[in-house]
């Protein structure tokens, strides 16, 4: 063995794994429910919960939209370091291109996010 | 590693194959990993609605009536099973994963942690649950 | 074969009950690859894993090799898988087992130097790499007397001084098993250890080491090696927390000024 002083830079994939695991953990479940099956089965929630007015409302404010977009972006971020780590559990030796896709795939949704917010805009 | 060295010393590496079916404390570990899979899924479909939020009412309606079909309504219980277990495995590796939490001046125990965790989940779900019922409603 | 002009590790028990052992040999000189050979050994309730192996090795098969030294706990040689479970074979007990076989392996994701003997030259360079003693801010003379530390001082590394380098939790950490330039959980426990010592001025010596690519994000929080340390140390605690620590340093440098690193 020699011992490699070269710097990781996982810490950024890291924080953005964790920050995406304690904000799935919290509100994961619930946004499943409420989009997934509450809101479709019109169970415990009124079918108007969903409605144009009211997300687009929620979009359009800037909490609301730091919300939304906190949510998709760090869900995937989350996701996608946690399969890269799995593909190198099964031994699947992800090279280059599993790389890409695990953390090049939130990247882009990440724009897609803030280009679809910001096309909205803020009130 | 697996070559004689010229002095009789040949040492064996075994193979690390399969290590996840070895003990059950790694096939848990694999499973709850692969709620990532779920979570992605999930993070898709959020995208998807948010794209169509942007787009208008009427596409934002489409997205809305697409999550009514019964294939959307059973892959969401799924989605639920996974991610609720993901929100469970997660607060219960939490005080591995913290420094030292201090309360009056003794340390948190591993237990109360957990518990901790949960109970924010919790929390925050009714939060979320009444604020989007009590608001729109 | 028995060796009577020796003084013996064992005795005969005499209880009546038996228990299979089967043990993985591997004798480079002959064995293409490890296997398991089965033992039929006599004990009694009071008999680690360990003593059944010394059994072994007094009346059933001399050429049998093992690690052992303290028979309590303390030295932390004779970690070998019981059961598929990395353990101390003196600290597990026949009793617990029996009827069930034993079967014992040597430690895991180590390469196999003969029968139950492993090869832990990656382990000790490690070991050294960290540099695992107090390095004093400056140095200190005799007459300025003992260091002083508060029993808060002291709790805060107390669990991970615990540590007897039996090397278990390398054994239960699939990461350094898939990649064998991993650190580990064991000696950055020990880093930790040190890093948190108030008498130490360390850390800045250790850090290039945590954050490497070798470093402590290798760890995806299996958490297994906390389970079957001997010691309570919490190796895989020691691991994240450094995890928080490389990540500030990773951002901090950025709006340091070059050099200007405490
Ligand atoms: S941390 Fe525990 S399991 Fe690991 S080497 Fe130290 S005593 Fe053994
Ligand atoms: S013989 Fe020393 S720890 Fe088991």
């Amino acid at each position: 063995m020699s011992i490699n002083l070269k710097r990781s830079n996982a810490p950024v994939f890291w924080l953005l794994f964790g920050a995406g695991g304690m904000l799935s953990a919290l509100v994961g479940p619930v946004l499943v429910f409420i989009t997934g099956i509450g809101v479709p089965l019109g169970l415990l929630l009124p079918e108007n919960t969903l409605s144009y007015t009211h997300v687009h409302a929620l979009a359009h404010s800037w909490i609301g939209a730091l919300f939304l977009f906190a949510v998709v972006a760090l869900f995937f971020w989350h996701a996608g370091h946690r399969i890269y780590h799995s593909l190198h559990d099964l031994g699947l030796h992800p090279g280059a291109g599993a790389k890409l896709v695990c953390y090049g795939v939130p990247l882009l949704a990440t724009l897609i996010a803030v280009y679809a917010l910001a096309s909205m805009g803020y009130s | 590693m697996n070559t004689p060295a010229g002095n009789g010393r040949r040492p064996y590496m075994r193979s690390m194959q399969g290590w996840w079916r070895r003990n059950t404390f790694y096939v848990e570990y694999m499973i709850h990993e692969a709620t990532a899979l779920f979570v992605a899924a999930y993070a898709v479909v959020l995208l998807v609605g948010l794209v169509r939020l942007s787009q208008g009412q009427a596409a934002w309606n489409a997205w809305l009536a697409a999550l009514r079909s019964p294939g959307s309504v059973v892959f969401h219980v799924l989605v639920l099973a996974a991610i609720s277990y993901h929100a469970w495995t997660w607060f219960q590796i939490m005080p591995r994963t913290l420094p030292p939490v201090m309360l009056k001046g003794k340390r948190l125990s591993a237990a109360a942690i957990t518990r901790s965790g949960l109970a924010a989940a919790a929390i925050v779900t009714l939060m979320v649950f009444f604020l989007v019922r009590g608001l729109w409603a | 074969m028995a060796r009577p002009e020796m003084q013996q590790d064992t005795e005969m028990p005499d209880s009546g009950k038996t228990i299979v052992m089967d043990v993985l040999r591997y004798r480079p000189e002959q064995d293409d690859r490890p296997v398991l050979q089965s033992y039929e050994v006599p004990f009694s309730d009071d008999m680690s894993v360990l003593q059944g192996l010394q059994y072994i090795k007094d009346y059933l098969d001399g050429s049998l090799s093992f690690r052992w030294s303290c028979r309590m706990a303390i030295c932390g040689s004779c970690g070998m898988m019981i059961n598929g479970r990395p353990q101390l074979a003196c600290k597990t007990f026949l009793r617990d087992i029996y009827p069930e076989h034993v079967r014992v392996e040597a430690l895991a994701h180590f390469p196999i130097e003969r029968d139950l003997v492993i090869v832990m030259d990656d382990f000790i360079e490690k070991l050294e790499s960290i540099k695992p003693y107090i390095i004093e801010k400056q140095p200190r003379p005799l007459a300025e007397g003992e260091y002083l530390q508060t029993p808060a001082e002291r709790d805060l590394y107390e669990q991970f001084s615990s540590c007897i380098n039996c090397m278990l939790c390398y054994a239960a950490c699939p990461q350094y098993g898939l990649n064998p330039k991993f650190l580990g959980p064991g000696i950055i426990a020990l880093l930790h250890r040190y890093n948190l010592d108030s008498r130490d001025a360390g850390a800045e010596q250790r850090k290039p080491l945590v954050n490497s690519e070798d470093g402590v994000y290798n760890c995806t929080a299996v958490g297994f090696c906390s389970e079957v340390c001997p010691k309570l140390v919490d190796p895989a605690n020691a691991v994240n927390v450094n995890k928080m620590e490389a990540a500030k340093d990773y951002f901090l440098r950025l709006v340091r000024p070059r050099g200007g690193g405490k």
